[in-house]
């Protein structure tokens, strides 16, 4: 958690205060080309910085609700989806270990087919065809030092700390949101 | 040591240009491996059988390249995860054989991630092993001869090579591999980089660099320049003299 918060994130926004200093003045001098050639960088270090701040708040320690299952509407959509939780959870997994590289796995929200969907996305490249609901970092660097090459028993423990009340709050404004 | 070979179809086809070049070009350290001859088959179901995939032993012991990479790191590395794409790759090829006995299109592109990703991945972490030697075996002894004019003439330097390469390669977003490759129509060294475990195809292999997280982490944790800095120590450059020397005197 140190590293991953204290270095990596804090590279992304690094990262990402650069490049966006460096478009601005391309912006300002019409350098079309060279905002171009900014958009690896912003997509990397945008999406990291984006991505992990999301994440941070899916996280929450065992004694302030951290793995406490979700309820209500949440639920809900959960099963109408996947049947049950644990049945989203085994094809969460499956999905999301199986991504080739560095990655994140989704549950996001689709706007207009209004149900709840698994997103993988490779890099730090930001979830954007649904609302972001709970994402999970499987970049080696997110479990290695612990879980070595098991990516796996890495999925397997973290639902003990997801915290689905963010997931549920980000479910109800995205459903009644108009956008 | 064990070593992998091609994989032939009937009908002349192979499974890609990449995998056929590969196959020719690929001389683990000391021992070297012919690979199947390609032939035309007269039916499409007369092809070769062909034994599995193995994953390749470490030249040296898992601590002989420390202290710049830990043992620990290269026993992982080496026993599971270059080891799960040598399995990866055997079922994806097991599946693609089944796929093509059925001429089922579809299916046989479907299969084309999970063999390129294990498929890359064998063949990228084979070159590897025999990239690394230990000190005392050569490790980290610069390049001269052939080699070295080629560097210098593309880079000016050694330092300036290793500088440039190193700047490159810590830039690789998520993971990914840096190589120094020969060009074969200009007749140069150049640096490439490719993410996840895509092989290097456009040029010939001469030298590559893991940075995937799992290369470092336990040791060097997110500070990929310094794994970097260090990997030069344990680089064997007779391999890739090797390498080059073939590569500049192969016809294809």
């Amino acid at each position: 958690m140190q590293i991953h918060h204290s270095k990596h994130h804090q590279a992304y926004v690094n990262g990402l205060n650069v490049a966006e200093e460096k478009f601005e003045q391309a912006f300002k001098e019409q350098d079309v080309p060279g905002q171009i050639a900014l958009q690896s960088a912003l997509k990397f270090n945008g999406g990291g910085h984006v991505n992990h701040s999301l994440f941070w708040t899916n996280l929450a320690p065992t004694k302030e609700g951290g793995g406490e299952p979700p309820k209500g509407a949440l639920l809900s959509a959960i099963q109408k989806e996947f049947g049950s939780l644990d049945d989203f959870i085994s094809k969460f997994n499956t999905t999301t270990a199986a991504v080739q590289g560095s990655g994140w796995g989704w549950l996001g929200y689709n706007k207009s087919s209004k149900r709840v969907e698994i997103v993988t996305l490779p890099n730090q490249d930001p979830l954007t065809t649904h609302v972001p609901l709970l994402g999970i970092d499987v970049w080696e660097h997110a479990y290695y030092l612990q879980y070595k090459n098991v990516r796996p028993d890495y999925l397997k423990a973290i639902w003990n700390v997801v915290n689905w009340k963010t997931v549920a709050e980000r479910l109800a404004k995205a459903q009644s949101s108009s956008e | 040591m064990s070593f992998s070979r091609g994989f032939v179809f009937s009908r002349g086809f192979y499974l890609s240009p990449g995998v056929s070049s590969f196959a020719k070009g690929f001389n683990p350290s000391s021992s070297t491996v012919r690979p199947l001859p390609f032939k035309k088959m007269a039916s499409p179901n007369n092809y070769i059988s062909r034994s599995k995939y193995t994953l390749p032993d470490l030249p040296y012991d898992y601590g002989a390249l420390e202290p710049f990479i830990s043992a620990e790191i290269m026993q992982i590395h080496h026993s599971k995860h270059h080891q799960a794409y040598v399995n990866g790759l055997n079922v994806a090829e097991e599946k693609f054989e089944q796929a093509f006995k059925e001429q089922d299109v579809p299916g046989q592109i479907a299969l084309q991630s999970a063999l390129k990703f294990n498929g890359g991945g064998h063949v990228n972490h084979s070159l590897f092993w025999t990239n690394l030697a230990p000190t005392k075996e050569g490790g980290g002894e610069p390049p001269k001869g052939a080699l070295l004019s080629a560097i210098q003439k593309e880079f000016g330097s050694l330092d300036d090579f290793i500088s440039k390469f190193n700047t490159t390669t810590a830039a690789v977003q998520g993971s990914g591999w840096g190589w120094l490759g020969y060009n074969k129509s200009s007749k140069r060294v150049e640096i490439v980089t490719l993410p996840n475990q895509d092989p290097l195809t456009t040029h010939v292999p001469l030298l590559g660099i893991d940075v995937w997280e799992h290369a470092y982490y336990l040791q060097y944790k997110n500070v990929r320049p310094d794994y970097l800095k260090a990997i030069w120590n344990v680089v064997n450059w007779k391999t890739v003299a090797e390498r080059l020397a073939k590569a500049q005197s192969s016809s294809e």
